[in-house]
């Protein structure tokens, strides 16, 4: 966490001390997911949830993590940066993690969805792809031609 | 300038598909501390951005502002959305100088009367003109004039919102802040010394999406500076459990224990540092191990010594400071007794505050 630079073990001990440092942030999180969870499966609407807004230690995180779990899905992503999409161990609640291109974090959402936007195709990247793929066959039917 | 294309078109051109573009703006969202829920509506608003002029005025200032804000942008989709804003006049950064300049400013003025906007870093000096001038023009006479067709000032830095360095103690050049001289356009203050970049670029963004932000008594946008720091720092539950640092180099210091009683201003200073953080998210004052100064709050300079805790009274300096400039050789007197008068004061003024009497109060 800070700059200075203690030693393996000092830096290992340090690690696990802080990892148990909480804001009690988690908790009323997981019930704010668990009442968003509700809200989908009785009217189908999804709920985001900007982690970069809570003030969150390490030990709230760890809580979460534990509960949440992993689930089925697991996708990464290149676009401008990394970005890891992964269902959680509760299916319908999403982890989403937004990277830059130097790999440092720019935001982080849990999203109660049944299917999170960002992993679907977008109508203006298909259009282009479509664009794109009649440009290439018709490069290729031009070649058989001359 | 040339005529610039839309953002849509410059998207398309670089090849970023549609989906890099959603995740900027929910990171836009995020950053701006607005709901995801409006991450439709900014991504909308940003793709039909008009290409908004910009004339930047530096006036007494470090060139910190203007060095922090170049370091937000790698070439990403944020430079293209800066490429999407007409940077018309920006005297560090165009390669024009002198007349030239200036030339290019009152075109652009010319041009954009009434829609541009201003963004001003550097306070303005007012006792002498001569103190700051940009090609013989003094810095008060290039603002008034600018802001005049301007549709929204920002005033960028501590000096051009609340004064910053310049206007410290004794003020040698009667530095003001854009605020004091410009009464009759929208001001928008992004205070920091310097700011965070994307906090910059993020007000910016704001602007060309959605307009004027909403704006704190200190005409601050909440979104960036909604919350205290100490209110969003990973060290606070040190802070409510009493641990405390008393040096930088004791057990507290190692153990990144609360900076508090090290000066840390941290909860009395409004600003984004604890959640978005500077270079890319890597750090920030506090997680370096040095207590908060308060850069983002009027007068920091000013306010008692930076490694005073803020439960130790800082005294009346400025008062003080004109004393001694107005008593010429009676100052070693009244200074004497206004010193008396003041550490009675103080004395009767310091009540011994721990962390959880500052907690009720707060």
């Amino acid at each position: 966490m800070d700059c200075k630079q203690p030693n393996d073990q000092t830096s290992a001990e340090m690690a696990d001390v802080l990892s148990f440092v909480t804001t009690g942030n988690a908790r009323p999180l997981l019930h704010e997911i668990r009442h968003a969870l509700d809200k989908l499966l009785a009217i189908g609407e999804t709920t985001i949830i900007d982690l970069g807004a809570l003030p969150f230690g390490p030990g709230d995180a760890r809580e979460l993590e534990d509960i949440l779990g992993q689930g089925e899905i697991d996708a990464t992503m290149t676009i401008m940066g990394r970005s890891h999409v992964r269902e959680t161990g509760v299916p319908g609640v999403w982890r989403i993690d937004h990277f830059d291109e130097e790999d440092e974090v720019q935001s982080r959402f849990i999203e109660i969805t049944f299917m999170p936007d960002i992993l679907k195709t977008q109508r203006e990247d298909a259009e282009r792809g479509l664009e794109h793929l009649r440009e290439r066959l018709a490069e290729l039917e031009g070649n058989r031609q001359t | 300038m040339p005529n610039k294309p839309m953002l849509k078109d410059l998207m398309k051109t670089h090849g970023v598909s549609r989906r890099a573009f959603m995740k900027y703006c929910a990171s836009l969202a995020s950053v701006m501390a607005l709901s995801p829920a409006m991450v439709p509506r900014i991504a909308e608003a940003l793709e039909n951005a008009p290409r908004t002029s910009v004339i930047w005025l530096s006036f007494q200032e470090c060139t910190g502002c203007t060095e922090a804000i170049t370091r937000s942008h790698a070439p990403t989709i944020e430079d293209m959305i800066f490429n999407a804003i007409s940077l018309d006049y920006h005297h560090t950064l165009q390669a024009a100088s002198g007349h030239a300049a200036e030339e290019a400013r009152e075109h652009a003025m010319k041009e954009h009367w009434g829609e541009y906007l201003v963004v001003v870093d550097g306070s303005i000096p007012i006792k002498d003109p001569g103190y700051s001038t940009i090609a013989g023009i003094s810095n008060l006479d290039m603002l008034k004039d600018t802001a005049a067709g301007a549709a929204a000032i920002v005033s960028v830095g501590t000096c051009a919102a609340y004064g910053g360095v310049g206007h410290a103690d004794p003020n040698p050049t009667g530095a003001v802040a854009v605020s004091e001289i410009i009464k009759d356009k929208p001001i928008i203050n992004v205070p920091g010394c310097p700011p965070i970049p994307v906090v910059m670029t993020g007000v910016l963004a704001h602007f060309l999406s959605l307009g004027i932000p909403e704006l704190d008594e200190l005409g601050r946008p909440k979104a960036f500076f909604g919350n205290a720091i100490h209110d969003r720092c990973y060290r606070r539950p040190f802070y409510d459990k009493g641990l405390f640092a008393n040096g930088f180099d004791d057990e507290g210091a190692k153990e990144g224990w609360c900076l508090y009683k090290l000066g840390c201003k941290g909860p009395t200073t409004k600003a984004a540092c604890a959640t978005v953080k500077w270079n890319n998210g890597v750090s920030f004052p506090i997680e370096a191990g040095h207590p908060c100064l308060g850069c983002t709050e009027p007068d920091f300079w000013d306010n008692g010594g930076f490694y005073k805790p803020l439960s130790v009274p800082s005294g009346d300096y400025r008062r003080l400071g004109l004393a001694a400039v107005a008593g010429g050789a009676a100052a070693g007197v009244a200074g004497g007794l206004l010193a008396k008068a003041t550490k009675a004061k103080a004395a009767k003024a310091h009540e011994t505050v721990d962390a959880h009497d500052l907690e009720k109060s707060s």
